[in-house]
C-alpha cells in the first residue's frame, strides 16, 4: 500500500525507510544506511522538495491526512541526511565519536 | 582593527578589571575536592532552573527533577491554587522516594490528584499536606500536621521554574537574578511553547561546557565544515568578534551582530538551508514578536544575531534575533562528568513551511552541539592530566574567567563564615 499522496509516487521506493515520526528513528537510521543509499535518497527528494511543501501547503499543520503526513516526515528524514551529504561526507559527525544528544521530546508533527 | 568598539579601557577583560588578564588554573574543573566544596557552597545555595510553567498545564501537574549535585529529588507540581510548588520528594513514613515509576533514579511526570507512596500507601495533597496514614490507629502521638512532605523553596519568573535547597535563602529569586536578567521580563517565552529538548551525559567538568558557550572563539574553527568551504575560509579569516559583553552579580550576558544568511550568494549557503529557508540562526522569514524587552539586544546591534545569558551557577537562555530561543543546563555529577540538557523553542508553527524551517534549525542545533560536547571531553582529559598548570585566555574569552571567579567568590564566601566560627570556638 501507498505512504505517499499519489502526486509523489517517485518518492515511494523511500518512504518505507525513512517516512519515521520521531528524530530519534531518524537519526539512528541515518547512523545505520550507507552513504550511498543517503545520497541516493537526497538526490531523490531535494529536487521534489519545493513540489512537496506547495503540497503541503494546501493543508492545515494539525489536520493533515496520513500520507501528507509521511510526506512531511519524509522531508524531515531529507533534513536529517542533508548533513551526512552536504558538508560531512559519512553519516556521524566527525569527530563525535563519543558523543550522543538525544532528543527526548519534539513537535507533533 | 576591531570591527566593534571595545569599552574605553581597551578590552572587554580590563573593564572588568577583578578578573584580570593572567593565564588561569582548571585545577578547579579537574578536582573532586573542590566539586564536594562547589555543591555545597554554589548549588546548595543558588536559585536552580528546573524548568518552565508550561510543563505544568493542569492542577495535579507534576514532574520529578533528578537534582544529584545537591543530593536531592524533587517534586514540582501545580496546586489546586494554580501555585507552582516544590518538594523534596520522599514519603515521610519511613523514606522512600514518593513519586518515580519503573526505575527509582529516573524522572518522571504526570497528573494526579493527589500523591500515594508506593510502599505503604500514605498520602499526600498537592499543597504537600499528609492527607491519609494506612491504618493510622497503630501509630503513636501521630499529629499528620507535623508531617506533610518537605517543601523546598520555589519561584516562578518570566515563567522559569527555580528552586534553592537552602533552608533559607540569601535572597529571592528576583533579587537573585538581578536586574540584567530580569529586563528580559515581557519576552514571549510563554507563547514558544513548540519544543525540543535533548540531553546527554557529558564526560567533563560542567563549567568547561559553561566556558565552551561563553565564547565564539571556538565557532569559525571546531564548526567550520558545517557550512560550505567558501564560507568557512572567509568566516576564519575574518575570525569572530562580539559587540558587546555584560556581567551583572553573579550572571554574564555575550552579545553577538547577525548573518543575513537569505541575502548571501548560494555558494555561500548550504543548499539544505536554501530549500528550507533556515538554519543555524533559525528560520530566516522572521515572526514578529511585537516590541522587544529592554534586556533583549544590550548593545542595539543591527544586525543582531543572539544574546546568550549565562545565569549562574548552570543555566543559559539564549535569545536568537529570528524569534525564538534556547536552553541550556549543565547538572553536575562529578567533578569530571555532567548531564548536558539542550531545549530549542519556537512559537508553535501554524504552517507546513513554518515547521519545516524549525526542523531544520532543531537538527543544526544538534549537528553543533554534538561537536561541542564531544570536544569537551577532549578537553577535560587534558587539563586532568596535569602537565599544564595554567591556560590562556584571550579578550572573547572574559565570561570564562568570570564564571571560574565567581564560583571561587561563592566558596570563599561560604566557608569563610564558618572559619571564623571555629577559630572563635577553639
Amino acid at each position: 500500500m501507498a505512504l505517499l499522496p499519489v502526486e509523489f509516487t517517485d518518492l515511494e521506493p523511500f518512504a518505507e525507510t525513512w517516512c519515521l515520526a520521531s528524530e530519534p528513528e531518524r537519526y539512528h537510521t541515518r547512523l545505520a544506511t550507507p552513504m550511498a543509499d543517503m545520497l541516493a535518497f537526497y538526490d531523490a527528494i531535494t529536487p521534489r522538495a519545493e513540489a512537496a511543501m506547495a503540497y503541503l501547503d494546501g493543508f492545515e499543520l494539525h489536520d493533515l491526512p496520513e500520507d501528507a503526513t509521511n510526506l512531511l516526515l519524509l522531508i524531515y528524514s531529507m533534513i536529517m541526511v542533508s548533513f551526512p551529504v552536504e558538508a560531512w561526507g559519512q553519516a556521524r559527525v566527525p569527530d563525535t565519536g563519543s558523543a550522543s544528544f538525544d532528543c527526548f521530546v519534539e513537535p507533533v508533527p | 582593527m576591531s570591527r566593534f568598539p571595545k569599552p574605553a579601557e581597551g578590552s572587554w577583560t580590563e573593564h572588568f578589571p577583578e578578573l584580570g588578564t593572567a593565564p588561569m588554573s582548571y585545577e578547579d574543573s579537574t578536582s573532586p575536592e573542590y566539586y564536594q566544596r562547589e555543591r555545597e557552597a554554589v548549588f546548595k545555595r543558588a536559585w536552580l532552573n528546573v524548568g518552565r510553567v508550561e510543563q505544568l498545564p493542569r492542577v495535579g501537574s507534576y514532574f520529578t527533577k533528578e537534582l544529584a549535585v545537591v543530593n536531592a529529588s524533587v517534586i514540582v507540581v501545580k496546586g489546586k491554587d494554580q501555585q507552582v510548588r516544590a518538594f523534596h520528594n520522599i514519603c515521610r513514613h519511613r523514606g522512600n522516594k514518593l513519586v518515580w515509576n519503573d526505575y527509582p533514579r529516573e524522572e518522571t511526570q504526570g497528573v494526579c490528584r493527589q500523591f500515594t507512596c508506593k510502599y505503604h500507601g500514605w498520602r499526600y495533597d498537592l499543597d504537600g499536606a499528609l492527607s491519609f496514614v494506612q491504618q493510622e490507629s497503630e501509630f503513636f502521638d501521630l499529629d499528620k500536621e507535623r508531617y506533610g512532605l518537605v517543601p523546598v523553596h520555589c519561584e516562578v519568573w518570566a515563567g522559569f521554574i527555580f528552586i534553592n535547597v537552602a533552608k533559607e535563602p540569601a535572597q529571592t529569586l528576583t533579587e537573585f537574578l538581578g536586574p540584567m536578567v530580569t529586563d528580559l521580563e515581557g519576552y514571549p517565552f510563554d507563547k514558544m511553547t513548540a519544543r525540543f529538548g535533548y540531553r546527554t551525559n557529558v564526560a567533563a567538568n560542567w563549567k568547561l561546557f559553561m566556558d565552551a558557550f561563553a565564547e565564539f572563539y571556538h565557532a569559525p574553527v571546531l564548526h567550520a565544515k558545517q557550512s560550505p568551504e567558501k564560507y568557512s575560509s572567509l568566516a576564519q579569516q575574518a575570525g569572530f568578534e562580539a559587540p558587546h559583553y555584560g556581567i551583572d552579580g553573579p550572571h554574564r550576558v555575550v552579545s553577538t551582530s547577525g548573518v543575513r544568511f537569505w541575502e548571501m550568494d548560494t555558494e555561500l549557503v548550504k543548499p539544505m538551508e536554501i530549500l528550507t529557508r533556515s538554519g543555524l540562526f533559525g528560520p530566516w522569514d522572521q515572526v514578529d514578536l511585537g516590541e522587544m524587552p529592554a534586556g533583549v539586544n544590550p548593545a542595539n546591534c543591527e544586525p543582531w544575531g543572539l544574546d546568550s545569558f549565562q545565569l549562574f551557577p548552570n543555566f543559559v537562555v539564549l535569545i536568537w534575533s529570528q524569534g525564538w530561543y534556547l536552553t541550556y543546563h549543565y547538572w553536575p555529577t562529578s567533578e569530571n562528568t555532567h548531564v548536558f540538557e539542550g531545549n530549542v523553542y519556537f512559537l508553535p508553527a501554524t504552517t507546513v513551511r513554518a515547521r519545516i524551517a524549525q526542523e531544520m534549525a532543531a537538527v543544526t542545533f544538534k549537528e553543533f552541539a554534538l561537536q561541542d560536547a564531544n570536544t569537551l571531553e577532549a578537553t577535560q582529559m587534558g587539563i586532568e592530566s596535569g602537565y599544564v598548570e595554567t591556560f590562556l585566555l584571550n579578550d572573547q574569552e572574559v565570561l570564562c574567567r568570570h564564571l571560574h571567579k565567581e564560583v571561587a567568590d561563592w566558596i570563599a564566601d561560604f566557608e569563610r563564615p564558618a572559619d571564623v566560627a571555629v577559630e572563635v570556638r577553639s
